[in-house]
């Protein structure tokens, strides 16, 4: 990666070192998110659906761990993944999948918690066509993330954004390793700090360019589907 | 069939149904008609479960095999057919179905794209999909056109011969039209019941007199 190239220059010559970074951080970012989902919107339809002593501490507590501290939970995966910690026997720390195990935390919370809300209000909507229709528990979550759908690209938007974003965790539990654990967010703060601004201003635009791009392109296929769903 | 034995069900400070009591047997259809708030909603919803009794208890001959279509029914966000097939019935049954309401045309349309007519019908079709042995109607054709309410009518009396239709409605006309038996409620209560007939050209009570003619029930 040449020092003296301008920012312009190195996206546009694709430069493979940068584009290594992007394609690294896109994968880390994409699973995490995709971990999430799994776990976090039936998480969020569960409790949607269900009625519990303490249901509301539940939700509060949900929702407050959207606003989870990446560092903090960078050092507890560190802690978990260290030699000496209790998933230390997988010998994944410094490495991608700590990544995807860090952000998958982070993110978790925030698609748990907006699909929650999001099929809750659903639910308020469907409850009486369901219940008359003796649509089973499990059904009921199924036919109710499904039409939810559109809705729920949303909470997925709101989580790629969160693990795009982040910098904390992944540099604790990936170390930021040049050309194996290195991201944008991290690429950015390391070049920063060493002065190479048009490398980081380069991953910047790269950064926001993605972003923006994948909310784009979410938004044309909720707005196609919805159409052609009603 | 179906027995309301003093069937009282309270929501905060009022009383939805008030110890109410009323047998509805097989055959031709059973009309409830009252004034709004007089209990014709609540006592569908309660004979679909969706209310608790409480007070008194509704009595099923044999395991209830029921469904209802809503005034206002909520179609899933997938086609037409794909709202019949939720119910969980094969293809065939799906057309027939669709063709029995009038829309084998719009099989593959998004339900929630349909005209309030046509999803009153595809409703109609999604509940007799569950084949049920009773069927309720929370006043099917509330706000339709002429021609969505007499399509809707015309699916009734299609069925009604082997399926026990109970709707309520707030249309003397069609009360006239479909009605077996005429259930009036006032209150919670049951004000009257008897043969449509019967009902509409000698009613015996001073409330059933007033609701024919048009006026108020205080």
């Amino acid at each position: 990666m040449p020092d003296n190239a301008s920012a312009l220059d190195l996206v546009l010559m694709g430069d493979p070192a940068l584009f290594a970074i992007v394609r690294l951080a896109l994968i880390v970012s994409l699973s995490a998110v995709l971990a999430a989902a799994v776990v976090g919107v039936p998480l969020g339809a569960a409790i949607a659906l269900s009625s519990f002593r303490g249901r509301d501490a539940v939700i509060v507590l949900l929702n407050a761990m959207m606003g989870l501290p990446p560092v903090v939970i960078g050092l507890l995966v560190y802690l978990a993944l260290s030699r000496a910690g209790p998933l230390g026997s997988w010998g994944i720390l410094f490495t991608p999948q700590a990544m995807v195990i860090a952000q998958t935390i982070l993110v978790t919370p925030i698609i748990a918690a907006l699909a929650r809300q999001t099929i809750e209000d659903l639910w308020v909507e469907y409850r009486d066509e369901l219940t008359a229709m003796e649509v089973g528990p499990a059904r009921r979550i199924a036919t109710l993330v499904w039409d939810a759908r559109f809705s729920l690209i949303t909470a997925l938007l709101a989580g790629f954004g969160r693990a795009a974003a982040e910098v904390g965790a992944v540099i604790i539990v990936g170390g930021n390793i040049d050309g194996f654990t290195r991201t944008m967010t991290t690429a950015i703060a390391l070049e920063t700090s060493k002065g190479n601004l048009p490398l980081a201003i380069g991953l910047g635009m790269v950064l926001i360019t993605i972003v923006i791009a994948v909310n784009a392109l979410a938004w044309m296929v909720r707005r196609t589907a919805e159409r052609q769903a009603g | 069939m179906i027995c309301f034995e003093e069937v009282t069900i309270a929501a905060g400070s009022g009383t939805l149904l008030d110890a109410l009591s009323l047998s509805i047997g097989a055959g031709a259809p059973t009309v409830l008609i009252g004034p709004n708030g007089a209990g014709k909603t609540s006592l569908l919803r309660a004979a679909m479960g969706l209310l608790e009794p409480t007070r008194g208890r509704i009595a099923w001959d044999g395991e209830p095999r029921r469904a209802i279509v809503f005034q206002r029914p909520v179609m899933l966000r997938r086609s037409a057919a794909a709202n019949i097939r939720f119910a969980q019935v094969g293809a065939d049954r799906t057309t027939e179905l669709l063709a029995l309401v009038g829309l084998a045309h719009a099989a593959d349309r998004p339900a929630r794209r349909l005209s309030a007519g046509e999803q009153q019908r595809l409703a109609l079709a999604r509940a007799l999909a569950r084949d049920p042995a009773v069927l309720f109607l929370d006043e099917p054709t509330a706000s339709l056109d002429p021609a969505s309410t007499k399509a809707i009518e015309d699916v009734i009396r299609r069925v009604s011969g082997r399926i026990k239709v109970v709707l309520s409605t707030h249309d003397l006309g069609e009360a006239r039209r479909l009605a077996g038996d005429v259930v009036l409620l006032h209150r919670g209560k049951v004000v009257e019941a008897a043969a449509a007939s019967c009902f509409f050209d000698s009613p015996r009570t001073d409330e059933a007199r007033k609701f024919i003619a048009g006026e108020l029930l205080v």
